[in-house]
């Protein structure tokens, strides 16, 4: 354990403590007013607080801090959580996030930003309440005045004795818990203390109070401690020790009257008094020339204490406190390594883990305290892990085709064994699978911040509604969710919601509500953006695709395709795109990156009531079920998802179009047929269209186009190994995959081979080309 | 001679372990717990020579967690030291309240932490 | 190999050299992780012709690059008889395709030349200096600039 390693757990600390406190803060915002609520947004930020400071992460601790300062009024009810007040608390979670983030991957958060909402804090911590609110500040109640009740045991104290004479004592006996009195010359020479050449002398006056006993505190170990500063004599008054008989055993009668000569200052002599300070009056004084007097001095028992029972000195207090200030020493910054929890259950059923989730407080405690279910594995061992059961996978299918080849394939036996061979490789897959399958849960937690922002940009009142956030898919997917769900939130406010405006004309009511929702359907998981907007207006839809000129003026198209429109590259246009869900992307772009996921999307829109962005996406990435075909000397392979079917083209379907185009026609309905050899520059020869065989796909904007191959040679799961790894993105090719063979083969980006078919040529994305 | 336990109640992992760091490194035997409820469980099978607590924590807080160690005839006479950031005076005053025998300002300096529980600790 | 260069002078570092044609070139051998012998690739579309297309290292996909078309002269045509020079540029791990491997050798700075004027400007650009060993002309070759780094953003 070194600092790095615990930093490293104080970013995933501060992860956890971010989630918690935005779950906490919207749950304020619909209206939760249990107290817990609020004491646990306050801890998320009192912790990351705390745990920076320990880093020096001084930013991070003076924005939290302010923050903290303002959730402390809410939970002392001092400031009431309404609407306007939960709005600043969220976006300085934002603003925290960033902090956070900063710190852990450098770079910085925009000072403006912070500052104002640092002055926004700390006015609602004054009691300036935003917009109309009107919220009392009660005084915080005052706290009762609990001293414990229990009869304490202070040997020392218990000890009595009917004798007003100072006793100077031995410190040896104390050490022994003092239970013998008897007056001892004081000879502090057997501590060998190095006497520094400018020696102060204070004479120091403590009187403790019962409480101090109460609460672990020891005199002896106080005047140990003095005497470790320098020469210590010290006198013992009892004159107020009662009669035995009324003696109480809780309370406290002695004065000790101690001379320290020393060569530290004042604040280490008060130093020691630090948490004695709290029970005890006390009073230390620079005795300077006096010391001999001090030293002659018989105990006054009316030494008046500096210090007023009923109030403690805080002023002290500060002093000490300030003093401790100091901050751990900073350490080198590291890389977070990425860290997955394993759960116990990883390996059972995804749908009951995305069912389990009707339970989050269960699960959050659980997750507190219960150590013993979850490990924490670095993420590394599991890509090595899954790496390596890839290539049992691969390793399993060469030997499969080797036995099939040779002679051995009739051997009954050696064929059962090979099946039971892969259906073993095919477990250990999936359970290895699912120990990197993650929740959806932060990648939605992330939405609402979109949200919020997305909202506040074109002045829309928006609510996030959440369901299925603990539906569960592989980390590789989780990854790039974000982005074209990021896009298609603001898109949903933006674009789909009405200004509060026109909703309420419309009759709704002026929140409009964006719905992110997750489940798994059929080996996919489908995630669904429905807002509640006014639905695509399909009249101006049509309209912009005929401006586009991407229909014709005479086309009848299908409600469906007129929606499925917005998808169709070139009809985003700038002047349509606001600053939020503009950026220059529009939906096809989207679309584009869902589909290189393995992904689809598709949209259902009803007039007034609003749209329905539905996306489905394979659970892995490092997977995929394919279509092995043959392109002139090259074996591709075709994702199954994108396959609707194949077939063998006859010669009445085939119809030329243009100078090089085909059409194949399937049940009258005509499609273009491309030669997937010709687009990727496999073959110098068409292939004919009579000797291969078409796969007909799915393309963007809903049509269909057919593939022409060489020939099928089958179906398999292969895994997905990344081309840019080690080299570059290949225009055409969307990963490559490694054959029972050993051979690499390319899988097939099918919509970039559909768009480049249209377009004539696939746009090169590699400067090494122009280099060489 | 033995050596001294500290049980130290946090609900930070950071700071759990930044005190194990710490104290371990300075000789000391340490246990751990999560919230005040979870260290009155440590409580029950052991005997700490002193306890180092934070008060913001889940289920049972410091203050809550000191009171409850004060009533236990077993372990009522622990030095208590509170961990307490910078700004909460008021916080030592209540924890004094419910028996702190001391506090140790987060972010703690390692060396003002050894000095503080070899202060209260005989 | 890992034991000599342990025991390195300061100052001294190991270099593979390997032939291309009649020429010898060499590389640091900090950056070469293995040699292995050649296996056919698979092409990649619209790739540079000096990018013979991916083989599969232990499940690694890399790009063999045919290094005698890169450096300008003649494309090669691969054989049983040529060698992969597995290399890291970067973060990337890519094949070398040359003829053979011909030497390791010890040299210090001081060993390296300037690359001659006359040299071509392709050369010149690739070459970090010449080498004169035992009578031989040893050109070093500076991988990273053979690859740059994010030549695949910079479309």
């Amino acid at each position: 354990m070194d600092m790095n390693e615990i930093k490293e757990i104080f970013f995933q600390e501060c992860e956890e403590g971010l989630a918690e406190l935005e779950t906490g803060l919207l749950a304020l915002n619909d209206g939760d007013d249990d107290p817990e609520t609020v004491n646990a947004v306050f801890r998320a930020v009192h912790s990351i607080k705390g745990g920076a400071g320990a880093f020096a992460l001084d930013d991070l601790v003076s924005f939290a801090h302010v923050f903290e300062t303002t959730l402390d009024c809410v939970r002392s009810k001092q400031l009431e959580a309404t609407r306007d007040v939960v709005k600043v608390l969220l976006k300085s979670a934002d603003v925290l996030a960033d902090l956070t983030n900063a710190a852990r991957d450098g770079g910085s958060v925009d000072p403006a930003r912070c500052q104002a909402l640092v002055a926004d804090l700390e006015a609602l911590a004054n009691g300036e309440i935003p917009a109309s609110d009107d919220a009392v500040a009660d005084e915080p109640a005052a706290e009762a005045e609990s001293a414990p009740a229990d009869e304490p045991a202070p040997e020392a104290q218990a000890e009595g004795e009917d004798d007003f004479k100072p006793i100077p004592v031995q410190f040896d006996d104390l050490e022994e818990k003092g239970d013998d009195f008897e007056p001892v010359p004081f000879s502090f020479d057997d501590f060998g203390t190095d006497q520094a050449p400018s020696a102060n002398i204070f004479r120091i006056v403590f009187k403790p109070k019962p409480d101090l006993y109460l609460k672990g505190n020891e005199t002896l170990l106080l005047l140990r401690e003095l005497d470790q500063l320098g020469t210590l004599d010290v006198a013992c008054d009892w004159s107020e020790l009662p009669a035995i008989d009324e003696l109480d055993p809780e309370g406290a009668y002695l004065t000790w009257d101690a001379t320290l000569t020393t060569s530290e200052d004042e604040d280490a002599v008060r130093s020691v008094f630090e948490f004695a300070e709290w029970d005890c009056e006390l009073t230390i004084a620079a005795a300077g020339e006096e010391a001999e007097t001090a030293e002659d001095a018989a105990p006054q028992p009316d030494v008046e204490p500096e210090t007023d029972e009923s109030q403690p000195d805080t002023e002290q207090e500060d002093v000490s406190a300030s003093k401790e200030e100091e901050q751990a020493e900073p350490v080198e910054k590291l890389e977070l390594p990425n860290v997955i929890d394993l759960q116990q259950a990883a390996g059972a059923n995804r749908q009951q883990a995305a069912e389990s989730a009707a339970a989050p407080k269960a699960q959050a405690t659980a997750s507190a305290s219960g150590a013993g279910s979850t490990i924490r594995v670095e993420l590394g061992r599991i890509d090595r892990l899954i790496n390596l059961v890839g290539e049992l996978v691969i390793n399993q299918a060469m030997l499969a085709q080797s036995v099939t080849e040779s002679a051995t394939s009739g051997s009954s036996a050696v064929t059962m064994g090979l099946e039971d061979l892969q259906q073993l490789t095919r477990e250990i897959q999936d359970s290895v699978m699912a120990i990197r399958a993650q929740p959806v849960k932060p990648i939605f937690q992330r939405m609402s911040r979109t949200v919020r922002e997305a909202a506040e940009m074109v002045g829309k009142n928006v609510r996030l509604v959440t369901e299925g956030e603990a539906t569960e898919v592989d980390k590789t997917v989780i990854d790039k969710l974000s982005e074209p769900l990021t896009h298609m939130i603001r898109n949903a406010v933006d674009h789909g919601l009405e200004s509060p405006q026109d909703r309420e004309a419309a009759g709704k009511p002026a929140e409009g509500i964006v719905k992110l929702s997750a489940k798994h359907r059929s080996g996919r998981i489908v995630l669904e953006i429905a807002d509640d907007g006014a639905g695509i207006n399909r009249e101006k839809v049509r309209q912009k695709a005929i401006d586009r000129g991407l229909i014709s003026a005479e086309a009848t198209l299908s409600d469906e395709e007129i929606d499925n429109m917005i998808f169709h590259p070139g009809f985003s246009t700038a002047e349509q795109l606001s600053d939020i869900s503009g950026r220059g992307v529009g939906m096809d772009v989207v679309k584009r990156s869902i589909q290189a996921l393995g992904g689809r999307v598709g949209i259902t829109s009803t007039p007034g009531k609003g749209s329905v962005f539905t996306m489905s996406l394979p659970l892995t990435l490092a997977v995929l079920d394919g279509m092995v075909v043959s392109v002139g000397e090259q074996t591709l392979v075709v994702p199954l998802t994108s396959i609707i079917e194949t077939l063998k083209p006859e010669t009445e379907h085939i119809h030329g179009f243009g100078a090089s185009g085909q059409l194949i026609s399937i049940r009258d309905s005509f499609k273009p047929l491309i030669d997937v050899g010709q687009i990727l520059n496999f073959s110098n020869m068409p292939t004919d269209p009579l000797a291969g065989v078409a796969l007909l796909v799915d393309s963007e904007d809903g049509g269909q186009s057919a593939l022409l191959v060489d020939a099928i040679q089958g179906q398999r799961q292969v895994v997905i190994k990344s081309l840019e790894a080690n080299y570059a993105n290949v225009p055409g090719i969307a990963a490559a995959t490694i054959l029972g063979d050993g051979q690499v083969a390319l899988i097939v980006d099918v919509e970039a081979v559909v768009s480049a078919s249209r377009s004539g040529a696939l746009k090169s994305e590699m400067s090494l080309a122009a280099v060489g | 001679m033995n050596k001294t336990i500290v049980l130290t109640v946090d609900d930070s992992r950071t700071i759990r372990n930044m005190l194990l760091m710490t104290l371990s490194g300075a000789g000391f035997e340490t246990l751990q717990a999560e919230d005040g409820v979870h260290g009155l469980e440590v409580l029950d099978g052991s005997m700490p020579d002193v306890i180092i607590t934070d008060i913001n924590m889940p289920r049972m807080d410091g203050f809550g967690f000191i009171e409850n160690v004060r009533k236990s005839e077993r372990h009522r006479a622990i030095p208590i030291l509170v961990l307490t950031t910078e700004s909460d005076a008021e916080k030592k005053n209540r924890a004094r309240e419910a028996g702190a025998t001391g506090w140790i300002i987060k972010p703690f300096d390692p060396e003002k932490l050894i000095n503080a529980i070899q202060r209260v600790t005989a | 190999m890992h034991q000599t260069s342990k025991n390195l002078a300061e100052g001294a570092r190991e270099l593979i050299a390997f032939r291309i044609g009649e020429q010898e070139f060499c590389v640091d051998i900090m950056s070469v992780r293995e040699i292995r012998g050649w296996t056919p690739a698979t092409a990649l579309p619209h790739s540079p012709g000096y990018v013979l297309g991916v083989i599969n290292l232990r499940g690694a996909v890399l790009p063999i690059v045919d290094l005698s078309s890169r450096l300008g002269m003649n494309e090669s045509d691969p054989s049983a008889r040529h060698v992969i020079i597995v290399a890291q540029v970067h973060q990337k791990v890519v094949g070398l395709l040359v003829d053979a491997v011909s030497d390791i050798l010890t040299v210090t700075d001081d060993n390296i030349q300037p690359t001659p004027e006359v040299s071509s400007e392709l050369d010149r650009s690739f070459a970090k200096g010449v080498l004169a060993i035992e009578g031989r002309m040893i050109c070093l070759i500076e991988l990273e600039s053979i690859f740059p780094e994010g030549e695949s953003e910079a479309a």
